[in-house]
């Protein structure tokens, strides 16, 4: 099947406008008619809630967390890109755009590309309205800062933590929308499946956390906004949270999947220190300025760093790629480190990590300096290893950190299933197959601020909405099959706990569908991932009782979701059968370690339709045209 | 490393509660306070018992989840740092450590450790937001704000809501909280139509929720993992004061 991604006609600087001005519209006092559920309040979730209720719809909310402030959006550290041109050097949304489309391999979708950077803008706007701290020059003008993927400086900042800043920017305008009993908030309340009726998604089906209630809420239309799945790899920069579970049931409902083999992995993260680790921290990529990366030459060298001479370290950067050396993109830095560990030459207790060196810096600058550039970052690292990287190379290794894939939506944001909108990470539509720096803060804003409160209101104008309540069939039915499937759960007395199995999966898909993939490893992973799914059903153990809160019962959960999405992923990464982006098929790369792309069989998204669990899903394709932009090969030399 | 644990249990919030007692054996330096527990509770888990219940997510001290009071103090030992983010290196060997909820009248425990914490929601809802709709914003750079002011505005801003300061103060009050927003607010040009409002609001509000008063304790800076300044509470009284005076508006 071939999708069809709706683009509207014409030039792409007015496609959106002209999409705009063609979308119907529903008048103000009629928008009280259409209610929305929006799930997840992060910052495409909290933005739609809030800019839909202003407009005037019911809405109601969902998180998991204790409140919408939680939201792992609040941990992205470095800024948001927007094409100000501020700086007066040369920046506009056409290059925006066109780095964008670069950075992404190409293999995104040029119209919502445009359309990012051309709301990106007003997105700044609204957020110094809302009072967001962005950081400021003397004459009281904002701050940019330059970033990875663009030679100009396009991206805002709030000291270390925009996303957090912007978050709660989001948060107050849903906040007020709450107080003025415009949106009706759950907290602690999960959700378990999806409602469709007459082919349309008319609701879901949440668990109370607290209460472990079954719930049912209808709905005229439903928004995800849940994230990515970066958790499938158990160790990753994701909060403890965070899982694939909504997005995994819309796609058993029926939505598409696409694209989930593309994952970025970040290269400067603080190593696993052993079995106990629950999370990876992300330490900020500028570090690889001013340090230099090295491993012993020798296997199995135990020794202090600063015992090892000069002669007996490998600075493998700089000697495989003498022109960037340390600053190396992402996905070859990140694929060197995993190469020297695998060769046993590994640093630290698990042999999992690689020294982030700063001596020549210091040497050179002056410790003041350091401290001045990463004073903070430095801090953190001590904070969380004990260690004190001004007197000891720091230890750094790649993590999981975002996902490009998700579900499929065209460029109404709506998924295959009419009705069930999705935004933010857990679409599939901007990246590509490689996210740049700055750019998730961007996306989740635009999407839930600025594009999804006029496409809603063509999906309301465009259908017929008989009334339903939550007494119907469906409805009860989806709820009995949670219930169903929670007393299972609780019901296996194995011997092996949720975390456990969600460890194994883990070390299965990093082991094979990490930052290099194979078609060997592939296959073996695609055996691997059933068998330990079947004997999670048989060989699970959770305590307590469904009707109270209970956090094995929770993990248990996502867990399984988890376990079946895998196989998605991994059938994805075998079946694109060409390097792009973060996903690196070892069999296709030039011969200084680029991804090489198969542009004339793989110019397309795969957007995966489910057939059932353990079954190979059906690979639909929308393919990709290049109207604007020239494919090219992506070299940053 | 070998430690004794006194974890309070608690079955629901209408269950009494009580301390109860464990014993970690191999406790390594490099894992997180919150990864102690999490082999604790795989360990319970196993064992066929209830792991304990305590909220966390992100890991990395921004998102506010973790809570804990270790030892008598919100967060423990370690000076502005949340709980996730301290490491078993602060304890040693032999240790015994006692690990309580957030406790305040305002925040009534759900399980165990687990607190509700949504009052902060609702203050939050009740006025800390500056009234602009989508789509309503001019550019923005059209109100130039001074860097100094813009610094300070952020530094106000960086609570991330956690709730450590009304659990170390003896009067449970939410002071901090509630004066880091007013102040973000106060101190840009975008806040001043609402500022009045807002912080006569925002106050009622705490007030209903059963947070006590401020009286110079400044434990709530002593335990603040942001290290937001009590600076923000003496702006926040002035602000108050004036409003109080110079506002009609009933609350």
């Amino acid at each position: 099947m071939t999708l069809d991604s709706k683009i509207p006609s014409g030039p792409i600087q007015d496609k959106w406008d002209k999409h705009k001005f063609e979308m119907k519209l529903i008048n103000p006092a009629n928008k009280r008619k259409y209610k929305v559920i929006v799930v997840g309040t992060g910052l495409a979730g909290a933005s739609a809630a809030a800019s839909l209720a202003e407009l005037g719809y019911v809405v109601e909310a969902f998180t998991y967390n204790d409140s919408p402030r939680r939201a792992h959006s609040i941990a992205a550290q470095g800024g948001i890109n927007a094409a100000k041109n501020y700086p007066n050097d040369g920046d506009s949304i056409w290059r925006l755009f066109y780095d964008t489309v670069k950075g992404g391999d190409f293999r995104s979708r040029e119209a919502n590309v445009y359309r990012l950077a051309q709301v990106s803008n007003n997105i700044i706007d609204q957020c110094v309205a809302q009072g967001v701290p962005f950081a400021r020059e003397y004459g009281g003008l904002l701050d940019n800062r330059s970033f990875g993927g663009a030679q100009v400086s396009r991206t805002f900042y709030a000291r270390g933590q925009t996303g957090q800043q912007l978050l709660l920017g989001a948060y107050s305008a849903l906040s007020r929308a709450i107080g003025k009993k415009q949106v009706t908030m759950h907290i602690r309340k999960e959700l378990k499946d999806l409602v469709i009726i007459d082919g349309r998604v008319r609701g879901i089906v949440t668990r109370d956390l607290v209460s472990g209630k079954i719930e049912s809420y209808w709905a005229d239309a439903v928004i995800l906004a849940t994230g990515g799945y970066g958790n499938v790899f158990f160790l990753s920069t994701n909060a403890q949270a965070c899982n694939v579970t909504a997005t995994y049931r819309a796609y058993k409902k029926g939505a598409f999947f696409a694209n989930p083999c593309y994952t970025q992995i970040h290269p400067t993260c603080i190593p696993v220190s052993g079995e106990h680790q629950s999370k990876l921290t992300l330490m900020s990529e500028s570090l690889r300025n001013d340090g230099r990366i090295w491993v012993p030459k020798n296997q199995g060298d135990k020794r202090k760093p600063n015992d090892i001479p000069e002669n007996e370290r490998d600075y493998y950067l700089e000697r495989k790629y003498p022109s960037f050396g340390n600053l190396s993109p992402r996905d070859i830095s990140s694929r060197s480190a995993k190469e020297v560990c695998d060769e046993g030459r590994g640093v630290g207790s698990t042999g999992y990590g690689v020294y982030l060196d700063f001596a020549d810096a210091i040497n050179r600058l002056g410790k003041h300096v350091i401290e001045e550039r990463y004073g903070n970052l430095f801090e953190m690292y001590e904070r969380i290893t004990g260690e004190d990287p001004y007197m000891t190379p720091m230890r750094i290794y790649p993590a999981s950190h975002y996902t490009m894939g998700g579900l499929w939506v065209d460029y109404n944001l709506m998924s295959t299933i009419p009705g069930l909108h999705v935004l933010g990470e857990a679409n599939f539509s901007d990246h590509g197959a490689n996210r740049l720096g700055a750019s998730a803060l961007m996306q989740g804003l635009a999407d839930g601020y600025f594009v999804i409160p006029y496409t809603i209101g063509n999906y309301f104008g465009s259908n017929k909405f008989d009334k339903i309540t939550i007494e119907h069939e469906e409805f009860k039915k989806a709820e009995a099959e949670v219930a169903e499937k929670t007393n299972t759960l609780l019901s296996i007395n194995g011997k092996k706990t949720p975390t456990m199995f969600h460890r194994e999966l883990g070390k299965i898909m990093w082991e094979y569908c990490g930052m290099a993939r194979n078609e060997a490893g592939l296959k073996k992973a695609l055996e691997l991932v059933p068998a330990l799914r079947e004997e999670f059903w048989q060989n699970l153990t959770v305590t307590g009782e469904g009707n109270d809160l209970n956090v094995s019962l929770e993990k248990a959960g996502r867990v399984a979701d988890f376990l079946e999405f895998a196989e998605v992923m991994l059938w994805d990464a075998l079946e694109r059968n060409e390097s792009c982006g973060a996903h690196f098929r070892e069999e296709h790369q030039y011969p200084d370690g680029e991804a090489k792309r198969d542009d004339e069989h793989f110019t397309h998204v795969a957007a995966w339709e489910f057939q059932g669990v353990g079954k190979k899903p059906i690979r639909n394709i929308e393919p990709l045209e290049f109207e604007n932009v020239k494919l090219a090969v992506r070299s940053y030399k | 490393m070998k430690l004794t644990l006194y974890i309070w249990r608690q079955k629901n919030a209408a269950d009494k509660g009580h301390m109860e007692k464990y014993q970690l054996n191999d406790v390594m330096e490099d894992m997180s306070f919150l990864e102690m527990l999490d082999v604790l509770n795989e360990d319970l888990i196993l064992k066929g018992k209830e792991p304990v219940a305590f909220d966390h997510d992100c890991r990395e001290g921004i998102c506010g989840a973790c809570s804990l009071t270790i030892n008598g103090v919100p967060h423990g030992p370690e000076k502005a740092t949340t709980t996730c983010q301290l490491h078993m290196r602060k304890f040693k060997d032999g240790d015994s450590i006692y690990i309580e909820p957030f406790r305040a009248k305002a925040f009534p425990v759900i399980k165990d450790l687990v607190v509700d914490r949504s009052a902060f929601d609702r203050i939050m809802q009740a006025g800390g937001f500056i009234g602009v709709s989508t789509g309503n914003a001019p550019d923005a750079h059209s109100v130039p704000v001074s860097k100094k002011n813009a610094d300070l505005a952020m530094d106000a801003a960086a609570c991330i809501g956690c709730g450590a300061c009304v659990a170390a103060c003896p009067n449970a009050a939410a002071m901090l909280f509630v004066a880091a927003k007013v102040s973000q607010f106060a101190l840009l040009p975008q806040g001043q139509p609402e500022r009045k409002k807002r912080v006569l609001s925002m106050v009622s509000q705490m007030q209903k929720e059963g947070f006590g008063a401020c009286t110079n304790f400044y434990e709530c800076e002593a335990v603040c993992p942001k290290q937001v300044s009590v600076r923000f509470i003496a702006k926040m009284n002035r602000d108050y004061l004036c409003s109080r005076v110079t506002e009609a508006v009933e609350v």
